[in-house]
């Protein structure tokens, strides 16, 4: 970083800026010229392995996007990011990554007071102390197909046309045996009258 | 009863079942059988070759569409690419240590190392500097400080010294105050120092001698130009520069040898002889001799040692030079390329012995391709030890060619990178005579594919057959055939580049079928032309079949709006230009009217800066349409400068010396004036003319009501915000940013609906179809996107609900639905959080409206979500009742759900997303989506899945199977109840 600096307030700033980076390392925002600081950050995927590969793709397509496109930066091996000449103001950062859902995170940066890092993720309004941003989950883009089952088969038109054919086959006697004698001459009848047994079915049908 | 007890639970179960085994998204295996996805880079600026002999051989690219990629030198294949932000405009790239590609963006600013083999960022530096200046990145081979490799950036008038390991800028010498103008930066080969040279102001040539370990100046040299310099300052050697004076009519050398500055001055006309065009430099560098154009010749003009300049060859139709490259023996070897009929001439020469050429190849070039803009060179050592080069060309049309030994080794279309704007057309119809596609090859064939699609469902295959089913699927030839298909899914999209191309794309693959580099926008007196727009010029149905469609492109020459504006009339079927017209008018605005002619050509009026409006075409059956018309032409136009929306009519025929039947003058008739202290005009959205709308009836059910969608084709959304407001996020604060949305009647004025999110910022992408719109803003407050919806119903028909008024005749139907009639309606609205930034917003289309509607979102991610558009409706409330649910009323939630598997981009990226684009097809099911951007990706979408389609997974086999099992049980049953009867008789 250059620590150039030109107007008084400034050279205050870093003093106050150097004091922080002493006391703690994590400190996402310095000032890095008159006009604009600097925010540094972390994004820390870790499923993602030694050699950053992950499950969706490399760490080098992982992109960090400041409010909505102004500027746009990408991640050194070790995760680290940085935005230059930010203005003091509220800020939107969001990370672009195949595979993974990352919140968008506000950051504060304030002109009054230089260092203070105030992070929050959008989505669920937590704070963040460190500014190291990990995704909330990971995204499954494809539907998984299911291994071969015999319910997929079953389920399918087709299985279910014949499940229907096995349960009038099979299972229909089955009724008409378990009936008692006096109903069921009463059911011939009226079956005769109607036409058989297909005719019961679409009957059937219309009333459910 | 318990039997039909029984039937009717079956029943019930049955429909239940065929309703839960459906699903919207996509098995990872269908990834590339309906969709396909195209990676480009843009136009190539600069290119470094990394040919090792060992290894991969790659070219590092960096590319007007701020896209740095490594590209495999074999076969133009991309190896790895980054789209960088676009204010971050690449400056420069080159190689360092042999391992890193070093690029240069943001003025001088960003300086990035990227690790050559995977495209991983290494390191980055942020070089600060207080003034503006060209910014120049110079990566000495041999400069090593501490151990340490420099690179040498110049950017916003500071000279930095940067570490090539680990990004650490060493030391930084600012010149700001200087107000140097700097030229170059050299490190001459055997010196210690390194020079920056520049100019101050238009006539004062400065040299300073650094110290590289420190930054420290060794000594300053300046010096007064008398006739001043114009343009760029071409290095020649170490110690001489030269440049022209101010008026283009000398040629300067200026030697700073030694911390001695001398000029010398030479007519051009002395040098060259009589010349009447404008002198150019020719910004190539070449040792000992440089280059002057005039009037398209080259001249190759050599440095003497005693600063003499001497012509050494003159060359008539030059189109590039490319930089000088060393050889083996200490030798240095250019590239320049000449055209001549329908080849490309390339050769390869000595710098320092012109007469003989190392190289000398014709090459057939397709003259859709237009002229060779840039050309980089390679050289290799051949089997015979001798020298063989490959040469990497920038053509017009921005596509990227090698060319080795006489041959295209490979071409890249990256003119799709910069798409303009984006048309469908239908293909042709099959001809009788034509087969109707061989059913299938034959049934062995297909018997074999089916098996392997049943083994496939069963999940029985194995690794192989997976394989081929893919390939089967791919493979299929329908899908690429060049006919029209039953159900409307084979297209083709013709695009416009930024280069001034067309290209029709099949949607099949997104094959190139034709392109077309449109004479009209190149012509010499033609200065920097831009294509605007595509329109349907002629779709021929009905009683004008035989005639091909055609499509009509606007142009503009020049850069301004008030620029001359050409057009081109172009066969969708072949590519070939019809008819071109260079109009004497601007166009600012087109509106194609919905009238045809007797040949099925569309009318299109042109309104022109004057708000004069020109009807095309030009023929006097046109003009008898339109003054039949005449009084129902409205349009409207939108100042945003200004912040006025205007509505016009026409009024009469110009007021011109000569009579113009065609030019009509237009009367405002209304506007409206936003205050400008308090509200900037943003974004400004109607419905899409084709859009389809099936029903004006609206069902609410929960309430067994009926509302009227309030359906107009001349309502316009617009979207304003607080001028404090209009900036980035992080600039405003809740409190002073406001943003304001209203719907206009775009005939009347009327504005029908207003509405306030305060604490609210763009910026705003918005879409319109049916009786709603939504947008997305940025909610300052919550610090979040957001998302709105505003859906709008016509009240005034309220009273046609009653049946019995209906019956009775007594209904009402004296009031129609005009735009002048002063409508009662009511606007609901919704308001839910998203997550993303936006770039690009669309809904899904389809050929009849009954579909479902699903949103297109492009995320900042490069991703497509497809977000059913039941999330918008402004009727969700936290607990629906249970006639809402039955409805389909999704319970409210604060934000709009994220799931990954209705991303329409699945896995993939359309890096540089800039547009979205859907197309109905025949089937009502079933809409077509074109994404583009810096890549492109096609692919169909059912919103509300394929209800009149069989999927493509779909398996016959299992169908027939079925069918024949079916027919087996239904003789074993009746064999056996032949014998059941049979034994109940002997009984």
């Amino acid at each position: 970083m250059a620590w150039s600096c030109r107007s008084k307030p400034v050279v205050l700033v870093l003093f106050i800026q150097l004091c922080f980076l002493f006391i703690s390392p994590s400190l996402a925002i310095s000032s890095g010229s008159a006009d604009g600081y600097t925010i540094h950050g972390r994004v820390k995927i870790p499923s993602l392995g030694v050699k950053g590969f992950g499950l969706h793709g490399k760490i080098s397509n992982i992109k960090v996007i400041l409010n909505g496109g102004q500027s746009v930066t990408y991640l050194r091996p070790d995760g680290f990011f940085s935005f230059h000449n930010v203005p003091a103001g509220t800020h939107l950062i969001e990370v672009a990554a195949i595979g993974y859902f990352f919140s968008p995170v506000r950051v504060d940066v304030s002109a009054r007071n230089p260092g203070k890092v105030q992070a929050a993720l959008t989505e669920n309004r937590r704070g963040l102390l460190e500014f190291v941003l990990e995704p909330l989950r990971e995204e499954q883009y494809y539907e998984i197909r299911e291994p071969f089952s015999v319910m997929s088969i079953v389920k399918s038109p087709m299985g279910l046309m014949v499940g229907f054919m096995v349960v009038v086959v099979f299972l229909m006697p089955k009724l008409v045996e378990n009936m008692d004698p006096e109903e069921m001459r009463r059911t011939q009848e009226a079956m005769g009258n109607q036409g058989g047994l297909a005719s019961l079915l679409p009957g059937a049908a219309g009333r459910s | 009863m318990a039997m039909s007890m029984a039937v009717r639970a079956f029943l019930l179960l049955l429909l239940f079942l065929s309703f839960t085994n459906l699903s919207v998204s996509l098995y990872e295996d269908q990834v590339g059988l309906v969709d396909w996805h195209q990676q480009y880079i843009g136009k190539v600026k600069d290119a470094v070759f990394h040919t090792q002999k060992s290894g991969r051989k790659r070219v590092v690219v960096s590319t007007e569409e701020n896209v740095i990629a490594s590209l495999d030198l074999r076969h133009g294949e991309i190896f790895w690419r980054h789209v960088l932000g676009s204010n971050d405009v690449v400056d420069g790239i080159d190689i360092a240590l042999g391992k890193y590609v070093i690029t240069l963006s943001s003025e001088g600013s960003i300086l990035r190392a990227w690790n050559l083999p995977d495209g991983q960022m290494v390191w980055q530096s942020f070089l600060d500097g207080s003034g503006a200046s060209k910014s120049l990145l110079t990566v000495p081979t041999n400069l090593i400080v501490n151990k340490e490799n420099l690179i040498l950036v110049f950017g916003r008038g500071s000279l930095h010294a940067v570490s090539g390991i680990d990004g650490e800028v060493l030391w930084t010498k600012d010149f700001a105050a200087e107000s140097l103008e700097v030229q170059h930066i050299i490190q001459p080969v055997g010196s210690d120092a390194i020079y920056v040279l520049g100019f101050v102001g238009s006539s004062q040539f400065d040299a300073y001698q650094i110290n590289p370990k420190n930054g420290e100046i060794l000594k300053h040299n300046s010096a007064a130009l008398s006739d001043g310099y114009s343009g760029e300052a071409i290095l020649v050697s170490s110690d001489l520069l030269v440049t022209l004076d101010a008026t283009r009519s000398k040629l300067v050398i200026i030697s700073f040898q030694d911390g001695e500055i001398n000029f010398q001055q030479t007519s051009i006309s002395d040098v060259l002889g009589d010349s009447s065009g404008t002198p150019v430099l020719v910004s190539s560098k070449l040792p000992g001799v440089f280059s002057v154009k005039v009037n398209g010749a080259v001249t190759l003009i050599r440095v003497t040692v005693e600063a003499k300049l001497e012509v050494i060859d003159k060359i008539n139709s030059v189109a590039a030079i490319s930089d000088a490259i060393a050889l083996s023996e200490g030798q240095q070897a250019f590239a320049l390329v000449q055209h001549g009929d329908g080849k490309i001439h390339l050769t390869v020469k000595l710098s320092h012995d012109l007469s003989g050429d190392l190289l000398k190849e014709s090459i057939f070039m397709d003259n859709q391709r237009g002229l060779v803009h840039k050309v980089f060179i390679n050289s290799y050592i051949r089997t015979d030890r001798s020298n063989g080069f490959r040469a990497l060309i920038v053509m017009e049309d921005h596509s990227l060619l090698l060319l080795q030994q006489g041959a295209i080794v490979w071409s890249r279309e990256d003119g799709l990178a910069s798409i303009v704007d984006v048309i469908t057309s239908e293909l042709p119809v099959e001809k009788e005579g034509v087969s109707v596609a061989k059913v299938e090859e034959n049934l062995f064939e297909w018997l074999k594919g089916h098996i392997l699609k049943l083994k496939g469902t069963l999940m029985l295959a194995s690794a192989d057959d997976v394989a081929a089913i893919q390939e089967m699927r791919l493979k299929s030839s329908e899908k690429s055939k060049l006919t029209r298909d039953h159900n409307g899914f084979r297209k083709l999209l013709i695009v416009l580049t930024r280069a001034g191309k067309l290209y029709a794309l099949h949607t099949g693959y997104g094959q190139v079928v034709w392109s077309l580099l449109l004479p009209n926008l190149r012509k010499s007196e033609c200065e920097f032309p831009t294509g605007l727009n595509i329109y349907q010029w002629q779709v021929p149905h009905h009683h004008a079949m035989d005639e091909n469609p055609s499509i009509l492109i606007v142009g503009r020459c020049g850069r301004g709006s008030d620029a001359p504006g050409v057009l081109s009339f172009v066969d969708a079927y072949t590519g070939t230009e019809i008819n071109s017209m260079d109009l004497a008018h601007s166009i600012s605005q087109v509106i194609p009217l919905p009238f045809t002619d007797s040949t099925e050509q569309r009318l299109h009026l042109l309104i022109d800066g004057n708000q004069h409006a020109y009807l095309y075409p030009r023929t006097s059956e046109a003009i008898d349409i339109f003054q039949r018309e005449f009084s129902n032409i409205y349009w409207y136009s939108v100042e945003t400068n200004n912040g006025i929306i205007k509505g016009h009519v026409l009024k009469s025929n110009c007021i011109q010396e000569v009579v113009d039947n065609y030019c009509l003058e237009s009367r405002d008739i209304w506007s409206i004036v936003f205050p400008s202290d308090s509200e900037k005009i943003i974004a400004t959205v109607t419905r899409k003319s084709k859009e389809v709308v099936h029903t004006q009836a609206k069902i609410i059910a929960a309430e067994e009501d009926l509302m009227y969608k309030y359906i107009s084709k001349n309502l316009l959304f617009v979207a304003t915000v607080a001028p404090k407001g209009s900036g980035a996020i992080g600039t405003a604060t809740p409190e002073e940013s406001w943003l304001t949305v209203y719907l206009i009647d775009t005939v009347t004025g009327r504005i029908l609906h207003r509405m306030t999110h305060h604490g609210s910022q763009g910026p705003v992408h918005a879409v319109f179809s049916e009786n709603w719109v939504v947008y997305h803003y940025f909610n300052l407050r919550a610090h979040r996107y957001e998302m709105s919806v505003i859906e709008i119903y016509d009240q005034s028909r309220a009273d046609n609900k009653d049946v019995w008024k209906l019956i009775l005749g007594k209904h009402n139907l004296t009031s129609p639905f005009s735009s002048y009639s002063r409508p009662e309606v009511v606007a609901k609205s919704q308001s839910y959080f998203f997550t993303y930034s936006v770039k690009a917003i669309d809904v899904t289309l389809t050929a009849k409206g009954i579909t479902s509607k699903q949103l297109l979102i492009g995320t900042i991610g490069d991703q497509v979500l497809a977000l059913d558009k039941r999330f918008l409706d402004p009727r969700r409330s936290v607990n629906p009742t249970q006639a809402e649910k039955e409805e389909g009323i999704i319970p409210l939630t604060d934000s709009l759900p994220i799931i990954p598997q209705s991303y329409v981009t699945h896995a993939l990226r359309v890096e540089g997303l800039r547009g979205i684009m859907t197309v109905p097809a025949k089937l009502e099911s079933t809409t077509l989506v074109f994404v583009y951007g810096v890549d492109l990706f096609f692919t169909q979408l059912a919103p509300s899945r394929t209800y009149d389609s069989l999927t493509d997974d779909f398996s016959y086999a299992l169908l027939l199977i079925t069918i024949v099992a079916l027919i087996a049980a239904i003789f074993v049953t009746w064999i056996l109840s032949e014998k059941k009867e049979l034994r109940e008789k002997w009984r």
